[in-house]
């Protein structure tokens, strides 16, 4: 059995899983809806199951890419066909995989065109997994742009009052930003004809890229390397940037997420965002290490501000869905924060590599929690929407008396998304501050901050949610708040759960995690 | 290894299994969440004091172990056994399994009595796990979850919305120093690479690290020792209500009365205290008998003026809780002040008498409050003596030992041991005298408050008439009396028990140690006196109960400015809650104004650019296009007439050609 799973190419089959459910999906009579959802789900389920047998053979004491698969695709322009993940790889995909099904039952009672809902949703998990896997940059960016447009068809087709704005300022957004990506990349490709991340990794580490770079391209509007170099990062830059995003990139956000349905909130927040982490982690820091260097005083006070403003940006909205929509920036801030961190040059120092690795370690935790916290507070506050048709913060109040088990659990994953030890949005956080305060002391300091306003802003939407009295004085005004049914309680609890267990014992993602992570300080070593 | 040590973990986790199961039960099973809770909770107290005998041999002992890797080396957490943890373990879990018994009675009739358990339960072990620890950063996430517990029980009748506000503002206000406590811990962290307190000789209170931690300098030429052991205290003082962090304290007493006895009396808030204690080699780092370091004498300041200050307030409060919980604010302040002028046997002595007969007065209010029919204005008391004489005693034991009433009650020796230290500080004499200050305001507005609830006449507002609360209630009163009495005699000049007990030491009997401190407990004894007289000579006098409090006929200003707490609230909602409201305006202003004008601004230029290119291409390209194809289609149409289909006319233009063509050929040939 292992045998035969060790030589098949499970990656590529695990990428195409999703897509061919989607293509059976749609030969599926329409009118059969509950044979629709369950085909999908169950196709949903068994992705996640070949990526728990992923997870469990993924061996943590071999730093290299893993399951790798490699062919010539097209030797002319050095493009190949390469598949691998390492933990981070790993872990994205897991939290794909994770959240796919969990946004199918959080999307169960759709009724307009259910097939084409979900047949959309299979396709955005196919393209997040070929995002997650690919080390080619040629079929990456084929994979991520193909996320794109079935996240843009769901906000677009099944979205709130405002969705046409929203899905266009979301692609357009996203699409400049990958423009400018493609450029700079063709650029690299033209002059070195390299396309393999791990290839220009090495190259970059060894400075001899930009010579390369310089060589071929320089001259012109190009007259020293640095002015190349610095064109062609920011490119790169602001294709993630976007993503993630940082601020001042990340106006199409808030409107993106509230006026999705809940599902793809949930798969917006809880995977897409991580897209853009995931590509500073990968590719970015990798492949300019000296730029992100250079540039590193305004990165991380960019990734400050973002932290801290987000978090008041949260605490003057009214509409939940906008709150918990920049609270998402908030902690992913914090992920961009440890990122550019970990480019500081250490120098001599004895604890230098120890600290960037706790931040690589807290970025990956961070990722995954902020994954799976998200994507639940996401679950919430939709069914808070469709129960009341309502989700201003001043629609509620003593939800807890006629709600106790919605507030209970959505109670959690609130603490969880504030930091509290014990769930599993602290370990993440930590680790991050533990290893930035010693790499940038003030950046570190600053963004404290934004952990205090996380807490009042969460604190406030409790009180006004949760505690009081009832609103209008009578139960008939909020007779829409019942409590969760069966189905939903199953639905979440294994995603409470997990926050539990991350939260009390994290050795089991770190046991993963730090080999990459420590690998990731080596080859960053300067 | 001794045994005990491998089942201390025991001790905070029966709780937290009682906590969990009990939160999975259904609303209904009562009975069941009752005897987890308290069944734990008795568990927990036997091995306490199984522990506290294992302590009387070996100093301390550890146990630490691995929570996860990172890089080559691990992210360790540890549990500690000694004199210090075990003095806690026992004082917690005592004072604790009264008070739950106590609420069997005081919560009967509530209807979420299940879940209240279950917070308790939870409030427990976290509690206990702070004690416990021996890593700050496992004592730093039960502190967390201490406060979560405090959270839900303050907000435990979350439906009125002064309690929702309550809860918020503690957890938020307490938040604000554990942000001190978070960045005080990652810089301890990032310079001595270790967060466990004592690992043979590797750990951060250990010689080698303080060592290093004096040694370096950061901003304004602290040591780092100094400034990290200030940002720990920033916690400190969020948990324990020190001035200007006190504000949640008072307001968390919306929560039911035996959390206010247990959690905001008794143990939470003094989990501040421990924390200094606990950390105090690194406070004291670099610092002299002569000249303390320098989070020392910050802690003793913070200390003294929290003492003086809430206590002035507790005079002119008309909650009977309020005027407890300002008490206990100024309490706090007194242990502070000891542990900084003193070192841990003081502060840490106060904090166990405190944490009973405070238990004690809560309790006792709670009864006050339970037989009045949930009347807690002390205006609206009197003579309850009559009515409630358990209760009345208990009472009266509880205010005797807080005020310090000499030789029998346990806050006396605690106190006086606070004040001699402060007397023979060597940087000022000022907390000294303000810690007299106190001890005279205690004094007064205990008796204010005796005389208010207990004596005077029975107030005409009262609908029913007061009742004594049941046994299951008054026996845990009677048992913390004992105690509060009792306690005294284990730290007493002459037989220092409790010191010599913490430093590990044999104690010796020595009357002679008396006389070093007679003079100043004489000088105590008189202060105590002149408090209590005053404030039997001023309220004796009030027999109306709708009358005005003499003191605010005096003097009506200042009682206005110490009823409104000196205004400290509204200072906060002026300034830092405004700011924080116009921060978050802005950074939304600046997100749908600023940014999205931005990207606003570049879809104007690039529409612009799209009309104008358009206007090129109609008004130039289109044109110029349009122009040639005028042309063409012009002389299409010419051409066209050449080709009309009219075949008369091609006739005629062959003939016509023809003619012309033999015309032409004739003309030529001639």
């Amino acid at each position: 059995m292992g045998v035969l799973m060790n030589s098949l190419p499970l990656l590529s089959i695990l990428t195409l899983l999703p897509l061919v459910g989607a293509a059976l999906l749609s030969f599926i009579p329409p009118e059969k809806i509950k044979f629709v959802r369950r085909f999908a789900l169950a196709t949903a389920l068994l992705t996640l199951g070949l990526t728990g047998w992923l997870w469990c053979h993924y061996d943590p004491a071999d730093w290299r890419m893993q399951f790798a698969e490699r062919a010539v695709w097209v030797p002319s322009l050095g493009i190949e066909f390469h598949l691998g993940v390492d933990a981070l790889g790993l872990l994205m995909v897991l939290l794909a995989a994770i959240i796919i099904p969990f946004a199918m039952l959080a999307s169960w009672k759709i009724t307009e065109n259910p097939k084409l809902y979900f047949g959309l949703l299979l396709l955005l998990e196919t393209g997040l997994f070929g995002t997650f896997t690919a080390i080619n940059f040629f079929h990456w960016f084929i994979f991520w742009e193909l996320s794109l447009i079935p996240a843009f068809f769901l906000i677009k087709l099944w979205g709130g009052p405002n969705r046409t704005r929203a899905a266009m300022q979301f692609f357009i957004y996203t699409l400049v930003g990958s423009v400018t990506m493609l450029l700079a990349f063709l650029a690299i490709l033209s002059a070195t004809g390299i396309c393999d991340f791990v290839q220009l990794a090495d190259l970059a580490r060894d400075g001899e890229l930009q010579s390369i770079l310089f060589a071929k391209l320089g001259g012109g509007l190009f007259k020293t390397r640095e002015i190349l170099g610095t064109v062609l990062f920011l490119g790169v830059f602001l294709g993630f940037a976007v993503k993630v995003p940082l601020l001042p990139f990340h106006t199409w956000l808030p409107d993106a997420y509230a006026e999705a349905p809940t599902g793809t909130s949930m798969v917006l927040t809880g995977v897409m965002s991580k897209m853009g982490v995931y590509g500073f982690l990968r590719i970015l820091l990798r492949i300019f290490p000296d730029q992100t260097r250079a540039a590193l005083t305004p990165l991380l006070w960019l990734a400050v501000a973002t932290i801290v403003f987000s978090a008041f940006a949260a605490f003057a909205q009214k509409d939940l869905k906008r709150m918990v929509a920049y609270a998402s920036i908030n902690h992913l801030g914090y992920c961009l924060l440890g990122i550019f961190a970990v480019a500081q040059v250490t120098g001599t120092s004895v604890n230098g590599p120890l600290e960037k690795t706790a931040v690589l370690n807290g970025v990956m935790l961070q990722m995954f929690n902020h994954g799976l916290t998200a994507a639940a507070l996401f679950y919430f506050v939709g069914i808070l929407e469709q129960r009341s048709g309502r989700r201003s913060i001043d629609d509620f109040g003593g939800l807890r008396k006629t709600a106790p088990i919605l507030c209970g659990l959505m109670g959690i994953t609130l603490f969880a998304s504030l930091g509290l030890p014990g769930l599993n949005g602290f370990i993440g956080e930590f680790l991050i501050f533990k290893g930035v305060f010693p790499l940038a002391t003030a950046a570190a300091a600053v963004s404290t901050i934004g952990l205090m306003v996380t807490a009042i802003f969460i604190l406030t939407l409790i009180q006004r949610v949760f505690h009081g009295p009832l609103p209008g004085g009578t139960s008939s005004a909020n007779s829409g708040a019942v409590d969760l049914t069966r189905t939903e309680r199953f639905t979440v609890i294994p995603i409470i759960t997990l926050m539990f267990v991350l939260g009390i014992y994290p050795q089991i993602v770190i046991a993963l995690t730090n080999p990459t992570a420590v690998q990731m300080v080596q080859k960053l070593a300067q | 290894m001794p045994f005990i040590l491998k089942i201390l973990w025991l001790i905070p986790v029966l709780p937290l299994l009682a906590a969990g199961i009990s939160a999975l039960l259904p609303r209904g099973s009562r009975r069941l969440s009752a005897t987890l809770a308290i069944g734990s909770m008795f568990i927990s107290f036997l091995l306490a004091c199984s522990a506290f005998m294992a302590t009387f041999h070996a100093s301390r002992s550890v146990l630490n172990f691995s929570w996860f890797d990172l890089a080559d080396t691990s992210v360790r957490l540890g549990i500690v056994l000694d004199p210090l943890t075990v003095l806690m373990l026992v004082m917690v879990t005592f004072v604790g399994l009264l008070i739950f018994i106590y609420s069997l009675g005081y919560m009967e009739h509530d209807e979420n009595f299940g879940r209240f358990f279950c917070f308790l339960s939870l409030f427990a072990a976290a509690m206990l796990g702070i004690v416990i620890a021996n890593s700050l950063l496992l004592l730093f996430i039960c502190w967390e979850l201490v406060g979560l517990a405090s959270y839900l029980l303050i907000g435990f009748w979350y439906h009125k919305p002064s309690a929702a506000a309550a809860a918020k503002k503690a957890f938020i206000v307490t938040r604000l120093g554990d942000i001190g406590l978070f960045l005080g811990m990652i810089w301890l962290y990032a310079n001595t690479g270790t967060l466990l307190f004592y690992d043979n000789g590797n750990g951060c209170l250990e010689q080698s690290a303080l060592a290093k931690l004096v040694a370096h300098t950061t901003i304004g030429g602290m040591a780092v020792s100094s400034v990290i052991g200030i940002l720990i205290f920033c916690g400190a003082m969020g948990k324990s209500g020190q001035f200007p962090l006190h504000v949640w304290l008072p307001d968390a007493m919306e929560g039911p009365t035996p959390v206010s006895a247990l959690i905001h009396a008794a143990t939470m808030v003094a989990a501040g205290v421990f924390l200094v204690a606990r950390v105090f080699p690194l406070m004291s780092d670099g610092g002299s008998l002569l000249h303390p370091a320098v989070p020392l004498q910050v802690i003793t300041w913070i200390g003294a003026i929290t003492a003086v200050f809430a206590a002035s307030i507790a005079v002119a409060q008309n909650d009977i809780k309020r005027i407890l919980a300002y008490s206990t604010v100024s309490q706090l302040g007194y242990m502070m002040m000891g542990l900084g002028v003193g070192g841990v046997a003081v502060g840490m002595f106060h904090l166990i008498t405190h944490a009973f007969f405070k238990a004690l007065l809560f309790l006792g209010a709670g009864s006050v409050i339970h037989g009045c029919h949930d009347e807690q204005d002390i205006r609206r008391m009197g003579a309850l003596r009559k009515y409630m004489p358990v209760t009345f005693a208990a009472y009266a034991v509880g205010m005797m030992a807080l005020c310090g009433v000499p030789l029998f009650f346990s806050g006396f020796w605690s106190k006086d041991a606070i004040l001699h230290a402060a007397r023979h500080w060597p940087v000022s004499i000022v907390p000294f005298v303000l810690g007299i200050v106190g001890a005279f305001l205690t004094a007064f507005y205990m008796t204010r408050q005796m005389h208010y609830v207990f004596f005077g006449q029975k107030a005409s507002s009262q609908s029913a008439p007061p009742h004594e609360s049941p046994p299951v209630m008054t026996i845990p009163l009677v048992i913390l009396a004992a105690c509060s009495v009792l306690l005294g005699f284990i730290g007493t000049p002459a037989w220092p028990w409790f010191e010599s007990y913490l430093s590990g030491e044999p104690v010796k009997f020595q009357l002679a140690n008396f006389s070093a401190t007679a003079g100043l407990m004489l000088f105590s004894i008189i202060v105590v006196s002149v408090g209590l007289g005053s404030g039997y000579l001023i309220y004796r006098a009030r027999v109306a109960s709708q009358a005005l409090d003499p003191l605010e006929k005096s003097f009506p200003a200042l009682y206005h400015l110490l009823g409104q707490k000196f205004f400290i609230d509204e200072l906060y909602a002026a300034t830092i809650v405004r700011l924080n409201g116009s921060l978050a305006k802005l950074s939304d202003w600046l997100d749908r104004v600023i940014w999205s004008g931005v990207v606003s601004a570049i879809a104007w230029v690039v529409l612009a650019l799209s009309v104008f290119s358009r206007a090129v291409d109609e008004q130039g390209v289109n044109q110029g296009f349009d122009q040639g194809c005028q042309t063409v289609r012009g002389s299409s149409r010419l051409l066209g007439l050449w080709q009309n289909g009219q075949v008369q006319r091609y006739l005629r233009v062959i003939g016509a050609a023809l003619c012309l063509l033999v015309l032409l050929l004739l003309w030529g040939c001639s």
